[in-house]
């Protein structure tokens, strides 16, 4: 097996990783920075992100406000003490994004133009029209361009951490053009693989979002926090899962259900007027949105599609130029993926999985429990989006906590004075081991256990839970790993470019991931954020779960789950209120 | 649900292993009226043949992973359409002009390389300090890149591309539009360095207005636009370089 040698490997080349290379080529030219990536880092799922990145800068917001928001967006889950880092920093990142040439959109005078996200107090979110995360995605790629000691493995997919002495010390990865193994060593490691949506069938996510990252870690008993926290996202195109922003609904988009009606306002989000108004209404939080969806459902006021139930996001008022100018790409979707124009109709839209609030517990510095190996991104619970991540966070995050985990991570290498250890054993062991799949005659198709699991997570572990089908989700995920275990039948037996290979390996990390998130919702006996519990647990209770969920490896078995504290400072858990009581100091302004 | 009916994909096949040289193979693929190619090849994969090998991500024409030949055009093979046609059959090809790494996944190391010969990042000039400042930009100085910026690399343009078929050196139409963004960009003072690529054979003259890039582009670039400016930018700059020699400026 070849092996290679860098001070520091990055797993991900999406916006945390690209954003944590970046700083570690600044903090220390000197130092070797490997960034692994089973894509081309452009095409990483952070190119999806359409609406925003939050950052306080208009003239009516505060970073209190920032705080505020997050906190009780998050139901209180969130490390307090870490949101205060990451709202300082916020806007400090998106102008560094500016100078490496971010094509922000502008107000007529030149400055930044921000708008309103669910849950915000005040326009916060900078946009390029809508496709930010592409603009961002691309500027960093080519900013990244500029650091001759970053050494891109572009297509290489990463199977294993490799621990020595209690502490990472290489990871193996498998070039995927020819299939062949090599050992990357190195003095840390800094994950930033991105989420694990794909363990639902209904998803906003591209198809690499399958989580194997936290999966890794995991295997090395790193324990996943809050992973019962899964963003439904309200307004995904039915069948395709195809996101459309949340920024449809900050730039004036209503909601309405089969009758024409604005529903929202029987759900505690209204009244209707003064429209529009922060924090109310369509721009209410995405937990709230997405839950009143299942509402509407269940009562049979949803419209029908040939991919299921929908509401109608209605965009017409805005007027083809305003769509034009702020949506044009979610024009461009509907029209592609709906065959529909949302400057004469509506759009149907239901709510499909997003974002994965939990993940590999880190602190602000990106460190996690395992020396050594540092988190960034989707993939780390750094405790900022707690029980409900707000829109535009996760873009902020990518880059707040890429630079830290960078700057940290390049730290501790260039001060690691311990000898390399002797990996090839470890290494040769997780490589025989994944060269066994491609000798399995017997067992069932990737496609078959995938299926499985997406029907289990969406029938057992959805918007709204109860603990008989979450108790089953949990029986038939053990017995789904067991078949997994028993064999994953392969057509392909080749080496090179064995995306069917790669993606079996790749399942048997997200089932762990989906057991993890099913028995931690299973134990959370409360509601809480995007966790809505229906079976007389429907009610948050401070005094026995405001803390965070652990979820520990145990082999083969499922998961032991216990909890631990989260940080309060300045914000006591109170009632979250929005709509009525949630008056803004001054009314939503249309620019 | 939407009607189903059967349409047949007909795919290039190679594995570098084991054939000596590409062959077809025709699947039977049962769609509905929404389905993409790219959906189809998935069908594909997950139930009638494993080894099929192609690359995707997004599945909503963002991430430039999924481009293949259809029925010999370059397009985004998840923004493409089945039912637009059946009920004649379709044939599945990797980009024209790239070497084949597998199946309809090619080698995208040339074109990444281009890319980033074009210094692809802001050059602000040596006295531009904004601080910790955003710099302002009027949206009409937004407009005068944006267009170029949203390119998503999904290389369509290079198979269109008459000249990088018959001589690879060619930088190409993706890669001297982004050249050309940032170029363009009221915040960036790196024109000159930029200007060797131009001139280059292999610049901007290696281009002899087809316009075919512009054609295939899903995201409206318009790469021959962007050379064609250059063209005069670079002859410009020829005249210029008799008037005031380079390093005494
Ligand atoms: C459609 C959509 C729209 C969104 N819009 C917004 C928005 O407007 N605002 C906002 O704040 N957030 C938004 N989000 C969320 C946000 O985009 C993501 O949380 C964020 O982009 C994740 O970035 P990341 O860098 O952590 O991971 P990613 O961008 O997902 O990158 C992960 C990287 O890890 C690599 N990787 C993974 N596994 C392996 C492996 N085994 N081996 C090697 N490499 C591996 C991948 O190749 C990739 O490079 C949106 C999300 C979606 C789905
Ligand atoms: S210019 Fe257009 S066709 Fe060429 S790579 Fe970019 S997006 Fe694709
Ligand atoms: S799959 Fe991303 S562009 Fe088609």
């Amino acid at each position: 097996m070849d092996a290679i040698e860098s001070d520091l490997v990055i797993i991900g080349g999406g916006g945390a990783g690209l954003r944590a290379a970046i700083a570690a080529a600044e903090s220390d030219p000197g130092l070797s920075i490997a960034l692994v990536s089973k894509v081309v880092p452009m095409r990483s799922h952070t190119v999806a992100a359409e609406g925003g990145a939050a950052g306080v800068i208009h003239p009516d917001d505060t970073l209190d406000k920032h705080f505020e928001d997050t906190v009780s967006g998050g139901d209180w889950l969130c490390e307090q003490d870490v949101v205060e880092y990451f709202i300082g920093q916020c806007t400090r990142e998106l102008t560094q994004l500016e100078h490496w040439g971010c094509p922000w959109s502008r107000q007529d005078d030149g400055n930044i133009n921000v708008r309103y996200f669910g849950g915000m107090k005040s326009p916060r979110t900078w946009f390029a029209a809508d496709k930010t995360g592409f603009h961002i995605l691309h500027t960093l790629f080519q900013a990244s361009l500029k650091y001759p000691s970053i050494r891109r493995f572009d297509e290489f997919f990463c199977t294993d951490l490799l621990v020595e002495d209690g502490r990472v010390q290489g990871v193996l990865a498998f070039n995927i053009a020819t299939g062949e193994s090599v050992l990357l060593r190195c003095k840390a490691v800094i994950l930033a693989t991105g989420g694990a949506s794909r363990v639902f069938g209904q998803n906003t996510n591209a198809g690499i979002v399958t989580g194997e990252g936290m999966g890794m870690a995991y295997a090395q008993g790193v324990p996943l926090r809050d992973m019962e926290f899964v963003q439904w996202h309200p307004t995904a195109l039915p069948g395709s899962g195809i996101l459309i922003t949340e920024g449809a609904r900050g730039e004036g988009g209503i909601l309405l259900n089969k009758d024409g009606y604005r529903y929202l306002q029987d759900y505690g989000m209204g009244p209707l007027d003064p429209w529009p108004r922060p924090r109310a209404m369509e721009l209410g939080p995405r937990d709230r949105v997405s839950q009143a969806f299942w509402h509407e459902d269940q009562a049979g006021r949803t419209v029908n599609t040939p991919n299921g139930s929908a509401v109608h996001l209605d965009l017409r008022h805005l007027g083809e130029k305003k769509i034009m100018e702020r949506l044009p790409m979610i024009r461009e979707l509907a029209l592609t993926f709906a065959a529909t124009d949302p400057v004469d109709s509506p759009i149907p839209v239901r709510p499909a999985v997003h974002y994965t609030m939990g993940g590999v517990p880190c602190d602000a510095n990106g460190a996690t429990p395992l020396q050594g190996l540092f988190a960034a991104g989707e993939c780390a619970s750094v405790g900022i989006h707690g029980a409900n991540r707000l829109g535009s966070n996760s873009l902020a995050e990518l880059l707040v906590f890429g630079r830290a985990a960078g700057e940290s991570a390049a730290r501790l290498a260039r001060e690691s004075t311990t000898a390399p250890a002797n990996l090839e054993a470890q290494a040769n062991e997780a490589e025989a081991r994944h060269l066994k799949m491609l000798d399995t005659t017997e067992g069932e198709r990737v496609a078959a256990i995938r299926a499985e699991m997406h029907d289990i997570m969406e029938s057992g572990v959805g918007i709204v839970r109860d603990a008989e089908r979450m108790g089953q989700a949990c029986e038939r995920l053990s017995a789904l790993r067991e078949r997994y275990r028993r064999g994953v039948k392969l057509d392909d037996r080749g080496r090179c470019f064995n995306t069917e290979w790669l993606t079996a390996i790749e399942l048997g990390h997200t089932l762990q991931v989906a057991e993890a998130m099913a028995h931690s919702a299973l134990a959370r006996k409360e509601s809480r954020g995007a966790h809505l519990r229906q079976d007389g647990f429907d009610k948050r209770d401070d005094e026995n779960f405001l803390c965070h969920s652990m979820a520990w490896h145990q082999g083969d078995g499922p998961p032991r789950i216990d909890h631990a504290p989260v940080t309060i400072t300045r914000s006591s858990p109170r009632e979250r209120i929005y709509g009525r009581d949630s008056q803004p100091e001054q009314p939503a302004r249309e620019e | 649900m939407s009607q189903t009916r059967t349409i047949v994909i007909e795919c290039l096949r190679f594995h570098p292993e084991t054939d000596e040289a590409p062959y077809y193979q025709s699947y039977e693929v049962p769609f509905t009226e929404e389905m993409s190619v790219l959906e189809g090849l998935q069908y594909i994969k997950d139930h009638l043949d494993g080894t099929l090998t192609f690359r995707w991500s997004c599945r909503m024409a963002i991430c430039g992973s999924c481009g293949c030949m259809v029925n010999d055009e370059p397009v985004l093979s998840c923004q493409t359409f089945l039912r637009d046609y059946h009920p004649a059959r379709i044939r599945v090809e990797p980009l024209a002009h790239f070497p084949i790494l597998r199946d309809l996944a090619i080698d995208q190391t040339d074109f990444l390389a281009k890319l980033e010969s074009v210094h692809p990042y802001l050059i602000p000039s040596t006295g531009d300090d904004p601080g910790d400042q955003p710099r302002h930009q009027t949206p009409d100085q937004v407009q005068d890149y944006l267009g170029y910026a949203q390119c998503i690399n999904c290389l369509l343009c290079y198979a269109a591309c008459p000249q990088y078929g018959l001589n690879d050196a060619f930088t190409g139409p993706a890669a001297l539009a982004l050249l050309h963004r940032y170029n363009a960009d009221s915040r960036d003072a790196g024109k000159d360095q930029r200007m060797e690529v131009i001139n280059a054979e292999e610049g901007v003259w290696g281009c002899t207005l087809v316009g075919e890039c512009s054609e295939v582009c899903p995201k409206h670039v318009d790469p021959a636009r962007a050379i064609n400016q250059n063209k005069i930018a670079s002859t410009q700059d020829y005249f210029l370089r008799f008037l005031k020699p380079r390093g005494r400026r």
